[in-house]
């Protein structure tokens, strides 16, 4: 039996200590919004929070995550508050929209301790989620924008 | 020579400090006569150094000690393919920091992130570089306690004898190649201290 | 003429589309080609294109044929039925339509999307469908104020008496418009009076993508769904020797192990659990006819198959005997790899079948061929196959595949096991999964008289057919020639005497599938690379070289000049910079693209910026086509600097994005997109942004370094400097 706390609630998984947290959080609590992209921690798309920091919950074998702080796109913010949230709708950012949940986990983090990244920080924090359909230049301006919302106190 | 002087410099303190060290530590293994002065062997140290250097020179050990602020990766030392780079502790930066992936342990499987406690780079205050230099300037910069962490000769062998991640190097997880031998490389930078850590030119 | 039907009255079940209550509007349209046209619809079977359904909720919900992958359809399919329908854009929704011959493509017959055609093939018929439930609240309100229709206007999903102010929203009038019959002939807007398109418009689907809440396939969640990994041979053509079921049963978690059509499946609680249980199969294969297969012996091979003559594609004149005759020969050979789509999303399927139903969700391009092998499976009938479409996390071409392979294994495994399975392919199974992009190899050759004006061009192509043998054949082979291998060759625009363009088939042992841009993907690299050596050959500008070719090309001439006016064709540059340019039409439209390039000592080669004009005919919702074409460019910067799937031994030796990198953020350079104003034909725009960019880098190389590139992707070690 594995303890979880996800999104400020608390779970009980009984589940082999190996099993990533990525298929705990998709398929026995059944937060979906986390995704699989490539198993290997390549493409971020399984990007969530672990005690704040952006770990890649597919390589993160659950053992990892227990008694630990888990947070997963569905509790980044109550109402899609967030600034990034709101900065991804303005500048209209998915297409498929598949990696854009580990986009924002990502980004989340950039922001929390660079509350105004140049363009050198984005590169440095993002580069490791892929974006098939490209939005990378909408990614950019929108980090910039959720940085005002932010810094205006503007999330929710 | 100020090269000379700096190598005395270092042996005067060697001597205070395995004291320190045996009476503070109880490493029994470095026993004070390894360390005598009387050993000094100029041609001896470096052509130990020499043997001991293309172990610094493999990926495994150069990888995470690139010229530049970017980690490496792979046996054809690419930089890291995310844009990871260096941060201001050593840590990697923001959404990509090194422990996001590299855990407590290699993880099982080709091309998984491989893993240990302490997976760092050194910090951008201590950087610690491998990648192109010579012998010579190697040997100089492991040496410059200014450039090493503050290490001591002796804190340096123990460190590259028993420091986790750099073992880690000889245990590098699922298809990884390896440096040469480590026992043999403590060796050779035992021998290249004992015989009074001259430098290549 | 079209033939609108009101629902509301009829009884239609599917997808429980009458919940609410409402107007709900279908109509028929003669399809745009002559096939569907001679089957009109019989009363009771009759097969309306598209649905509408107004709520007593006042919400407007656009039943949308075409899948959502990210192209946007979402958004600009229901902005056509909002536009005529003067509906209040903040309560329109859409909804995912389900299989139906309804439903079908106006050009191809088939529920599919593809060949970025959604947009203007839905142009007609989804204004059509918003005038006429237009017309009918309006006649709803005039009945109920009991005023003439014509002493209303509709604005922003309500109707309103413009004598008293009087208003009705649309929710309120749709139970009475419900009770109508749709009117015969509705007029469609002048398109000065649009409000909504041609502007941007804020995409429907941005809000469930940002928060977690949108339902891709790979996140459907069926009570008591088990999870599939299949074990699919390692060598294309392989077949199952022996395999160990017990083993893989002996992993906690694996309920069954199944053999199927294409492979063992390995069924179980979960993913984990069953990705470990196919780790313990054991298999053994029969590898068959293509163990030996590799990508350096293949490449010799279409050399060989190069110098003997193709199927003509395209013929003018005597290009051989000009190119004999010629002052200046240019010659060359081009050659592009095997390419894998690489959608973010994982291939998957969940599939339900049980005594006499069949329930697909799936992410798919091609709902009637899925739901057609589900038939051909079960032994159901068409009806008693229900098929979700969920969003797609990418497609690419992908996820139209004309044997649904994807769909029959999750078919077929759910049959045996008697339950629900969600078969999820690893992003291994993805990349060595085959359907890709065919190996193409190009020989070309151009002549230059004494002036220096191109006289003849000779291009054969080398590439197997991958539409040979499927449902697609008819409509892709002309002439013994596949038109999805010549298509941007074939075509060329540039006012050249002598021309011959043919297509040598080459054995295709590797499954091949269309790949964003399909024929253009190759042939606009070769065609606008060739032509830019042509162009340096003959000592000329490699724009004005163009312009002065194009002039009985309009469209692409005026997407070349806006592009390279906006990027400042022949101002310097840095040092070690290079400009280069191309402009290609696929899909009916025209997409010109200059980009700057610079070329470190080390090799490493960085796109600056890359300016982008496209003239796709009328627009609908601008920031859309911005997307597609920065999301084209990066597709094909992507596929010209890193994409390439090689054969050893007979087994693809990439597998993830390590060894089939794409491009990431900190490598994106600056995009802008111009559009062309324009009154032509429309075209599409998912695809065409992807053909130009791998020629305008290349020519950018060129221009930067003096090293000409033939061969992608684009190897930086070429370019150092030594």
């Amino acid at each position: 039996m594995i303890k979880l706390k996800v999104n400020r609630k608390e779970y009980t998984v009984d589940i082999n200590p190996e099993t990533p947290l990525l298929w705990v959080l998709r398929e026995n609590l059944g937060l979906t919004g986390t995704k699989f992209g490539c198993g290997m921690a390549l493409c971020g798309a399984c990007t969530v929070h672990l005690d704040g920091e952006a770990v890649r919950s597919c390589v993160t074998p659950v053992a990892r995550a227990e008694g630990k702080e888990i947070t997963t796109i569905e509790g980044l913010s109550l109402d899609s508050g967030h600034p990034l949230q709101q900065a991804w709708i303005a500048e209209d950012v998915p297409q498929c929209g598949y990696c854009m949940s580990g986009q924002i986990m990502s980004a989340a983090v950039l922001l929390r301790e660079n509350p105004r990244p140049a363009d050198a920080d984005i590169d440095a924090a993002m580069a490791g989620n892929i974006c098939r359909c490209g939005a990378y230049q909408r990614i950019r301006r929108a980090i910039h924008l959720a940085a005002r919302i932010q810094g205006q106190g503007g999330g929710r | 020579m100020e090269k000379t002087d700096v190598s005395s410099q270092v042996l005067t303190q060697l001597a205070v400090k395995i004291m320190l060290v045996i009476a503070a530590l109880c490493l029994g293994a470095l026993a004070p006569s390894t360390w005598a002065a009387d050993d000094r062997d100029d041609a001896g140290a470096r052509a130990a150094f020499l043997k001991a250097y293309p172990v610094f020179m493999h990926p495994r050990c150069l990888n995470c000690h690139p010229a530049g602020d970017a980690p490496l990766q792979g046996d054809d030392s690419l930089p890291h393919a995310q844009n990871v780079q260096r941060g201001p502790e050593g840590r990697g930066r923001y959404a990509l920091k090194c422990a996001n992936c590299h855990q407590a342990a290699n993880l099982p499987g080709e091309n998984l992130p491989p893993g240990n406690p302490k997976w760092h780079m050194p910090p951008p205050g201590m950087r610690m570089v491998f990648q192109g230099k010579s012998p010579g300037d190697l040997c100089k910069q492991l040496k410059d306690p200014a450039q090493n962490g503050g290490m001591t000769l002796e804190e340096l062998i123990d460190h590259v004898s028993h420091d986790k991640l750099v073992l880690w190097g000889w245990d590098p997880g699922n298809g990884r190649s390896k440096p040469p031998s480590h026992v043999e490389f403590v060796d050779h930078l035992r021998t290249w201290v004992k015989k009074g850590a001259a430098c290549p030119e | 003429m079209s033939g609108i039907f009101n629902l509301s009255r009829r009884k239609f079940c599917q997808a429980g589309m009458l919940a609410g209550g409402g107007l709900i509007l279908g109509f028929y349209l003669p399809g745009l080609d002559r096939a569907a046209a001679a089957a009109p619809p019989i009363e009771g079977t009759f097969a309306p294109n598209a649905f509408l359904k107004i709520g007593t909720d006042d919400l407007v919900t656009v039943i949308v044929n075409h899948s959502e992958m990210g192209q946007g359809v979402y958004t600009a399919l229901p902005m056509l039925v909002a536009e005529e329908l003067d509906a209040d854009w903040s309560k329109v929704r859409f909804e995912a339509a389900p299989v139906d011959p309804v439903y079908n493509h106006a050009l191809w017959g088939m529920q599919a999307t593809g060949g970025s055609t959604s947009t203007w093939t839905e142009y007609e018929r989804l204004r059509q469908a918003g005038a006429t439930a237009r017309a009918m609240l309006i006649a709803a309100a005039a009945a109920a104020w009991k005023v003439a229709p014509s002493s209303l206007r509709a604005e922003q999903g309500q109707v309103v008496h413009t004598a008293s102010g009087r208003r009705l929203t649309y929710g309120q009038l749709a139970e009475k418009a419900a009770g109508l019959a749709p009117p015969k002939n509705v007029k469609l807007k002048d398109p000065k009076n649009f409000k909504l398109i041609g502007k941007p418009a804020k995409r429907l689907d941005t809000p469930e993508k940002v928060n977690g809440q949108g339902v891709y396939g790979l996140d459907v969640k069926v009570s008591g769904l088990l999870t599939a990994l299949i074990a699919r041979p390692p060598v294309f053509g392989g077949k199952v020797k022996s395999f160990d079921a017990e083993k893989a049963k002996a992993v906690p978690g694996v309920r069954q192990v199944v053999q199927i059509d294409r492979g063992i499946a390995v069924v179980a609680e979960g993913f984990w659990a069953a990705k470990r249980g196919r780790e313990a199969l054991g298999i053994v294969w029969d590898e068959g006819p293509q163990a030996g297969l590799d990508s350096r012996k293949q490449r010799e091979q279409f050399a060989e198959l190069a110098a003997q003559p193709g199927a003509v594609a395209k013929q003018k004149g005597d290009a051989d005997a000009a190119l004999a005759g010629a002052a200046k020969k240019i010659e060359a050979i081009y050659e592009l790899p095997y390419l894998a789509h690489a959608p973010m999303e994982p291939l998957n399927c969940v599939a339900d079948v049980r005594g006499g139903s069949c329930e697909i969700w799936v992410g798919t391009q091609f709902q009637t061929g899925d739901r057609d092998t589900a038939v051909e499976i079960t032994g159901l009938k068409p009806g008693q196959v229900k098929l979700h479409t969920m969003l797609l996390g990418g497609g690419f071409g992908r996820r139209a595949v004309p044997d649904s392979h994807f769909v029959r294994e999750a078919v077929q495994v759910s049959k045996a096991v008697k339950a629900p399975v969600k078969v999820v392919w690893t992003r291994e199974d993805d990349i060595r999964g085959g359907y890709y992009r065919p190996v193409v190899y190009h020989a070309i050759a151009a002549g230059l008289d004494g002036a220096g004006h191109p006289v003849t061009w000779r291009h054969r192509i080398v590439c197997q057919s991958f539409t040979v043998d499927t449902p697609f054949e008819g409509a892709m082979m002309e002439h013994g020639v596949d038109a999805s291998a010549v298509e941007g060759a074939r075509g060329l625009p540039y006012e050249i005497p002598n021309l011959l363009v043919d297509w040598k088939r080459a054995p295709g042992a590797v499954p091949c599938l269309w790949w964003r841009s399909v024929g253009h993907s190759h042939n606009a690299f070769v065609v606008e690379s060739f032509f830019d050596e042509v162009a340096r050959a003959a000592g000329k500008d490699p724009y004005e070289f163009r312009r002065a070719l194009l002039k009985n090309h309009p469209r692409h001439k005026r997407a070349l000049e806006l592009a390279a006016q906006k990027a400042g064709w022949g101002k310097p540059l840095p040092p070690g910079m290079g400009r280069g340019l191309a402009v290609h039409e696929s899909f009916k439209s025209f997409v010109a693209q200059v980009a700057e390039v610079s070329v470190s000592k080390e090799g490493k080669i960085r796109v600056h910026r890359v300016v982008c004009a496209i003239d796709c005919g009328p627009v609908v919702n601008p920031d859309t086509i911005a997307a597609q074409m920065e999301s084209g460019i990066v597709f094909g910067l992507s596929a010209a600097l890193y994409g390439e799937i090689t054969f050893a031994n007979g087994r693809v030796q990439q597998r993830n994005f390590h060894d089939y990198p794409v491009l990431r953020i900190n490598e994106m350079p600056v995009v802008e997109v111009h559009i062309v104003s324009s009154k032509d034909a429309m075209g599409g725009v998912g695809e065409t942004g992807v053909p130009p960019i791998a020629p305008a880098v290349a020519n950018a190389i060129f221009a930067a370094t003096g090293r000409r590139i033939r061969r992608l992707p684009i190897r930086g070690e070429d370019l150092k400097k030594v």
